[in-house]
This record gives C-alpha cells, sequence and structure tokens, in this order.
C-alpha cells in the first residue's frame, strides 16, 4: 500500500503545472474561448506534443501507456488552470469508452489518432428527462438490415460542436429505463441527420444539444456489447466522475491560494484583510476542504483501474458528492471573502467559481450522489 | 499509487488480526462494544497482553523496545486494534511521554521509566493545563522553584484525564518569569504519591468521572526529574503536542463506529421497518462516511509522505480538526437511531460493572444504553488536544502563511 505519487508521476505533475502557470493565465483562457469551437487548436496540438492525449492509450496505439492517476494528475493542473480544452470530452469520455470497450479495430484505427490530436470525440448520455440517470434511455436505434437507424436526442453533449465523431446511447430493446437493452454507438458528427445545436456553457466550455433523426450506423459503430452498454457507460461516467473531482481539487486549489493571496494584499481597518481570525478561520476551512476532496478524489480514481466495479462506483459516488459540497462551500466561500471584486467578471476567482459550480453538474450532483451511495450496499464502510 | 496490500502487508494483517481478537477478554471486548465504562484494570490486563506480544508501543524504535514497524504497519494495527474491540490505549505514557524521553531525556531516564511505561507498571498522566491556561498554554502559572536537588513546585493542573489512576504526572511548571512567557517553561516528571499532590475528580455532563483537578502544594521533586533543559520545556511540549500525530484522525475507531451505527439501525424500528431501510438514513450514513473515506485518504497520503521519507508538516491538524468532527457526527448519528429511548438513563450505567438492561433499572436496550452519554462527552474531542480553533490558527499560520 502506498497513496503518494512515482518520481515519474512528479514529473508529470511539474510539467503540467508549470504549462498552465507561465502559458495559461486568464487572457490566454478568454483569448481561447472566442475562437472557433471555444479552444486553441495550437494548444491542443501541445497537448498532444506533451504526451498528455497519449496517456492510458497502449504503447503499440501510439500511447504511452500509464494508468488513471496519471490522467488525474494532468487533470487536477487543468482545473487549476481552468483549461477549456476537450480533454474530459476526448480523451476521458470517447477514449475511455474506446479502451474499455472498443474493438481491436476501433482501437487500432480511432486511438493513434486521437494520441496524435488529430481526433476529437464526444459522449452523448444524457437526456432531457433522463437529469443523471445513465439508463433512462429514450433515444432509439431499431435494427435496419445489418445495422441500426437511430431517432432521438442528447443534451449538453460537451464539445459536441467540434468533435470528428460522437459517441451516444441508444435503445436497442427494452423499455424508457430498463437497464438492459442500451447500446452504445461511435458515430460521425457530420452523418446525414445529425445536428448539433452548439453553445456556450456558463462555465465556459462548449457544449452541444444533438439530434438523431433517421441515422444510419453500421455494425462496425456500435461499441461494446449489443444491449450492454449500460455497464460500459457506467463504468466510463464513473471514471470521469472520479476524474473530474481531483479537477475540481486542482480548481478548489486554485480557489482558495487567490483568496489568501487577495486578503494578504487587500487593505481595510488599517490592515490586510488576512490578519482578521474570522477571515483566517474560513481560509483554513477551504484549504482543508481542498485536500479532503483531493485525496478522496485520486482514491476514486485509482479504484477505476480493473474490473471491480461495485467499489469502483462507490468511491467514484463518494468523490464527486465531496467535490460537489466541497466546490460549493470553497466557491462561495472565495466570492465573499473577496467582497465586490468577487462578483467581477474581471476577477479569476469568479471564473474558478462558476467552473467549481457546474462540475456539480456533470456525471451526477452531491445529492444524486449521495442517494445513489445510500441506494448501494451500506456494509462496505470506508476503504 | 496503491491501495491493495501486498503480500507481506496482508500477511502481516492476518497476523495481527488473528492474535487481537483471539486475545481480547471477552468481558473487556463487551464493554467497549457497547461503550461501557472501563476501569484501570480493563486496561492494564489488555496492554500487558500486548506488551508480551511485543505491540504495545508501535511507534517507539526497535532498541527501545518497539516492533520496528512500518508507518504502514502502523496503520494496519491501528486498524486492527478497532476492529478487534481493544480499548484505547492510554496514550500519555507510550505516545506521549515515551516518545519525549527517547528525544530529550537522559539514560538515566530512559533506563527508569520507559521499561515501565511499555509493561504499564506506570500509568501516567499530563500535567499542561491549568484553571488560568487553557488554549494559551505558555501563560501557566504552577510555579517551581529551586531548593537544593529539589524543586518546590506549587500550582494548580485541570482537566487531567484519569489522574486518579496515575502513578505519575509529567508537568509543565514555570521556572522563570524572565523574558518571553515560553521561555520560563521546564518539563518536569511528578511521582504523584509525593506529599501535597491532591487529586480531586470533576464529574463530566455525563456523569462520569475521568477528568480530575490535580493541586500541588510544596511538593519536593528531585531535579533528576527534568526532561530537558531548565526553561526549555516549550521546545518539548511542542515536540509531544506535534509527535506521532498519525491515528489522531481515529479512523479507524470511526469506521468501527460506524458499525456500531449500521447494528443499531438494524434493530430500531421506523414505521415497521429497521431503521436501516429508510433511505434518509442511509443517506446521513452515506454522508459521514464520504467525509471519514476523506479523512482516511488524507491520512494515507501523509503517512506514505512519511514512509517516503519526508517528515509531516502542520498538514497533520487537518486530521485532528476533521477527526474530530467526523467522531462527533457519529455520536449524533447513534444518537439519532435510538429514537425517543436517547433519553433514558439508567444511573447505573456509570458503575464499574453494569449488570445489563432490566435488572432494577429502566428498561433500556442494550445497544442504546450508553449513546446519550458517548454523545455528551465527545464534545471534548474538538476541544483537547489544541481546540480545533487553535488548529485552525495553526493552519492559517503555517500553511496559508496568513
Amino acid at each position: 500500500m502506498n497513496f503518494t505519487f512515482t518520481e515519474e508521476q512528479l514529473l508529470i505533475r511539474d510539467m503540467a503545472e508549470r504549462f498552465f502557470r507561465d502559458e495559461y493565465d486568464l487572457d490566454t483562457r478568454r483569448k481561447h474561448q472566442a475562437m472557433p469551437g471555444g479552444f486553441c487548436p495550437e494548444t491542443w496540438a501541445q497537448f498532444a506534443e506533451m504526451g498528455w492525449l497519449a496517456l492510458g492509450i497502449p504503447e503499440d496505439l501510439g500511447g504511452v501507456g500509464g494508468g488513471s492517476v496519471e490522467t488525474a494528475i494532468l487533470m487536477e493542473a487543468m482545473g487549476g488552470g481552468l483549461a477549456v480544452e476537450p480533454f474530459l470530452s476526448t480523451v476521458v469520455l470517447g477514449g475511455g469508452l474506446l479502451i474499455r470497450g472498443g474493438s481491436d479495430e476501433q482501437k487500432g484505427d480511432l486511438l493513434p489518432k486521437l494520441a496524435a490530436g488529430e481526433l476529437l470525440l464526444a459522449f452523448g448520455y444524457g437526456e432531457p428527462q433522463s437529469r443523471y440517470d445513465l439508463n433512462d434511455v429514450a433515444t432509439t436505434a431499431k435494427a435496419d438490415g445489418d445495422g441500426y437507424v437511430l431517432d432521438g436526442g442528447k443534451c449538453v453533449v460537451l464539445h459536441a460542436g467540434t468533435a470528428d465523431k460522437i459517441a451516444v446511447t441508444a435503445r436497442t430493446s427494452g423499455d424508457a429505463r430498463d437497464r438492459a437493452g442500451i447500446t452504445v454507438f461511435l458515430i460521425d458528427a457530420d452523418a446525414p441527420g445529425v445536428t448539433v445545436r452548439d453553445y456556450p456553457t456558463v462555465d465556459g466550455l462548449r457544449a452541444g444539444d444533438v439530434t438523431l433523426s433517421g441515422v444510419k450506423a453500421g455494425a462496425e459503430a456500435v461499441v461494446g456489447e449489443v444491449g450492454n452498454g449500460l455497464e460500459l457507460t457506467e463504468a466510463v461516467i464513473d471514471r470521469a466522475a472520479a476524474l473530474i473531482a481531483v479537477e475540481a481539487a486542482g480548481v478548489m486549489a486554485a480557489t482558495t491560494q487567490c483568496t489568501v493571496d487577495y486578503l494578504k494584499e487587500r487593505k481595510q481597518f488599517g490592515r490586510p484583510l488576512g490578519d482578521f481570525q474570522a477571515l483566517q478561520h474560513r481560509m483554513t476551512e477551504m484549504y482543508m476542504e481542498t485536500e479532503l476532496t483531493r485525496w478522496l478524489g485520486y482514491m476514486a480514481v485509482v479504484r477505476q483501474d480493473g474490473d471491480d466495479r461495485p467499489p469502483a462506483a462507490r468511491a467514484a459516488a463518494q468523490a464527486k458528492a465531496k467535490a460537489g459540497q466541497a466546490g460549493r462551500l470553497i466557491g462561495q466561500e472565495a466570492v465573499q471573502l473577496h467582497g465586490g471584486m468577487g462578483v467581477t467578471d474581471e476577477m479569476f476567482v469568479s471564473h474558478l467559481f462558476k467552473r467549481l459550480t457546474m462540475i456539480d453538474h456533470v456525471f451526477g450532483d452531491a445529492a444524486h450522489q449521495v442517494e445513489r451511495l445510500a441506494d448501494m450496499d451500506v456494509g462496505n464502510a470506508a476503504a | 499509487m496503491e491501495l491493495v496490500l501486498n503480500p507481506e502487508e496482508s500477511a502481516f494483517q492476518e497476523e495481527v488480526r488473528d492474535f487481537l481478537r483471539t486475545s481480547i477478554p471477552p468481558e473487556i471486548k463487551r464493554k467497549v462494544d457497547l461503550g461501557l465504562k472501563l476501569v484501570k484494570e480493563d486496561y492494564v490486563v489488555w496492554q500487558k497482553i500486548l506488551h508480551e506480544r511485543g505491540w504495545i508501543a508501535p511507534s517507539w524504535p526497535k532498541e527501545y523496545g518497539g516492533p520496528g514497524w512500518s508507518p504502514v504497519q502502523r496503520y494496519l494495527y491501528e486498524e486492527e486494534l478497532a476492529a478487534a474491540s481493544s480499548p484505547r490505549l492510554i496514550t500519555f505514557g507510550l505516545k506521549m511521554l515515551g516518545p519525549v524521553l527517547i528525544e530529550f531525556g537522559t539514560d538515566d531516564q530512559k533506563a527508569r521509566y520507559l521499561p515501565r511505561i511499555l509493561s504499564s507498571e506506570d500509568w501516567w498522566c499530563q500535567g499542561f493545563s491549568e484553571p488560568g491556561s487553557g488554549s494559551d498554554l505558555a501563560s501557566l502559572s504552577t510555579r517551581a522553584v529551586r531548593d537544593g536537588d529539589h524543586y518546590v513546585v506549587n500550582g494548580q493542573k485541570t482537566w487531567t484525564t484519569l489522574a486518579q489512576y496515575a502513578d505519575w504526572i509529567f508537568c509543565l511548571v514555570r521556572t522563570s518569569t524572565e523574558g518571553k512567557k515560553q521561555a520560563g517553561i521546564s518539563f518536569l516528571l511528578i511521582d504523584m504519591k509525593t506529599p501535597g499532590v491532591t487529586v480531586r475528580p470533576i464529574k463530566t455532563l455525563d456523569g462520569g468521572q475521568e477528568i480530575n483537578d490535580v493541586f500541588l502544594e510544596d511538593v519536593r521533586v528531585p531535579v533528576d526529574n527534568l526532561v530537558g533543559k531548565e526553561n526549555d520545556g516549550w521546545t518539548v511540549a511542542k515536540f509531544l503536542l506535534g509527535h506521532e500525530r498519525f491515528g489522531i484522525a481515529g479512523v479507524a475507531r470511526s469506521k468501527k463506529q460506524m458499525e456500531r451505527v449500521r447494528d443499531i439501525a438494524s434493530k430500531e424500528m421506523k414505521r415497521g421497518r429497521p431503521l436501516i431501510e429508510d433511505a434518509r438514513f442511509r443517506e446521513e450514513m452515506a454522508q459521514v462516511e464520504i467525509d471519514l473515506t476523506a479523512l482516511e485518504m488524507t491520512e494515507l497520503h501523509l503517512l506514505s509522505e512519511q514512509a517516503a521519507g519526508r517528515k509531516p508538516g502542520p498538514e497533520s491538524s487537518i486530521l485532528k480538526l476533521k477527526g474530530t468532527q467526523v467522531q462527533q457526527a457519529i455520536t449524533e448519528l447513534l444518537l439519532e437511531a435510538v429514537g425517543n429511548r436517547a433519553a433514558v438513563f439508567d444511573p447505573a450505567i456509570l458503575d464499574d460493572d453494569w449488570p445489563g438492561p432490566g435488572n432494577d433499572g429502566p428498561a433500556i436496550p442494550e445497544h442504546a444504553a450508553t449513546v446519550a452519554g458517548h454523545y455528551f462527552n465527545w464534545r471534548k474531542a474538538s476541544i483537547y488536544g489544541g481546540s480545533n480553533e487553535i488548529q485552525r490558527n495553526i493552519i492559517a499560520k503555517a500553511i496559508l502563511g496568513l
């Protein structure tokens, strides 16, 4: 048992932190957001050059290997830098689906392109009525000769507007909320019948609503097994939830740090605000909650590698719940402690706050996760 | 990062588990499981069993009688102790004075005191707090005046846990009033049998008697009993308070207590069903387990850093603060779980040997009898050992640079 980083992992962390510190300030972020697609293609190419897109992909498929911890380390740094690039949608969700469920052909064809930065992916798993329930799938895929015809729609699909291919869950059999009968399809974003309405998100990223009308998909478009797509989806989303909990810890650390820095500078009553114990104690809470979220998050990330699903699901739910709860506290406190400046668009803190808030609303918010935990076997306590 | 135990660690865990579960006397286990009062003999009997096995002082260096375990092994041992319903090991000698003597003691002091701590022949208590010195510990005013080969000590210590059982007390005393208040403090070992030492019990809100006032009136203490240099006691005290932060979060015991919550919730009924089937209550349990697991992982990370040769820093204040918050949250869950019968008080519960429910006392189920008392008693946890507000001051200063 060892719950800290290896030397190699520390190198990845240092490199990533340095990148976001030196090359990715708030102005850079604003420029990236204003670009078509809402991110910077050159920066994406840099990610590829640094090997970030190849993490978790086997070496014989153009990747650099590694487990989820390395990916989490990157995401923690991306959290601190408020990166807007489509790492989560392409690498974690799209890549995650392919690595866990893809056929040899799909992997061999797509993963090298993904690692090289030449393929952008998105994953539509949610629908307007589904809230956070992954089994609530109304989109249908009806058998049609050797293939399928898909009809329906997916909402808030992260980076759908720039994706080359979009994975979607669709019902090949069963009723609206059945666990069985769901299949994952990977379809071309420009296939006839696919429409993406692209929009910005409140926290500065991009997402889209995807409409599918009579979209033809061949059998080769199926990722994983027909009818068993829910297990694959759950595994990928739980892993993403664990990873985004660590990203959230990165956002929280930046939020706490900028608050501490600001309160050391800002003077009232003839002294820095940071001298006041009432404010100090609130910042200590922000610091502690960040630490707790980070290490719970890494625990959950470690649990995602492998096939022991109940502990992985439980750990992901715990980490995501914590990220939502601590994120709300830290974000609100940071804005309050910044005073009037905290509610301006000018300050970094307001953007951190929005990101923390919206992280709670992907992959199931804190209330959803706590409810999930209560429904799971309560017989296995911590660890 | 690896959360799975390797084969050696698993074997160690197995060995410890087997020994602890088969060695703990059943009557002691029952008291611990039900939260009943433990008396001196209970602690001593159990500690002697652990001592005989060589496991009484996991953190001590091997040359002083420790087992030479790694941080991971010590963590596993703590887990198994709690899981086996072990009483808390009395920390004053094992985790406080022992490490202090190993660091600051003379060879004579080490030879004289350490073996008797290991064997539980000497019961130590801690004389730090005074009526006028709580969080502001350095303001303490118990005086020790040199008189030949002795110090003459006058003053009062308070909140002294289990002083009624103690053979010895280690005290912070003022040997100088010059300069900064921290600069005139010395660390002194006092035999409780010395004339002039008086112990007076303080009854706590749960009706229990575990803390005391200790009065010191013209107590003559040989100068050989000074640990470290005269007027350098603050350094010793800081070492004592900063040392051995692991385990301070109480994670292993909190996990065990969550089992108790689950057990009680399986016995208590709500709307014709066991409480454990109530979704709202299960959500409350899930919430505490989130916080408990987060705490455990934070501790495991710090422990792994230590195992990698990096010294623990002020981050360990998190463990004390959040650890006691989780412990208190669990006492609240327990209280909630027993429902309206939380209010039932059987005075016999305070006796050394509670006969169980339904004798002459009120009819209260065994599992519910100590729950309210425990809830009230455990408010102490966020106050002792540097109150949680003091821990926040430490974090603000030492980590956030405020």
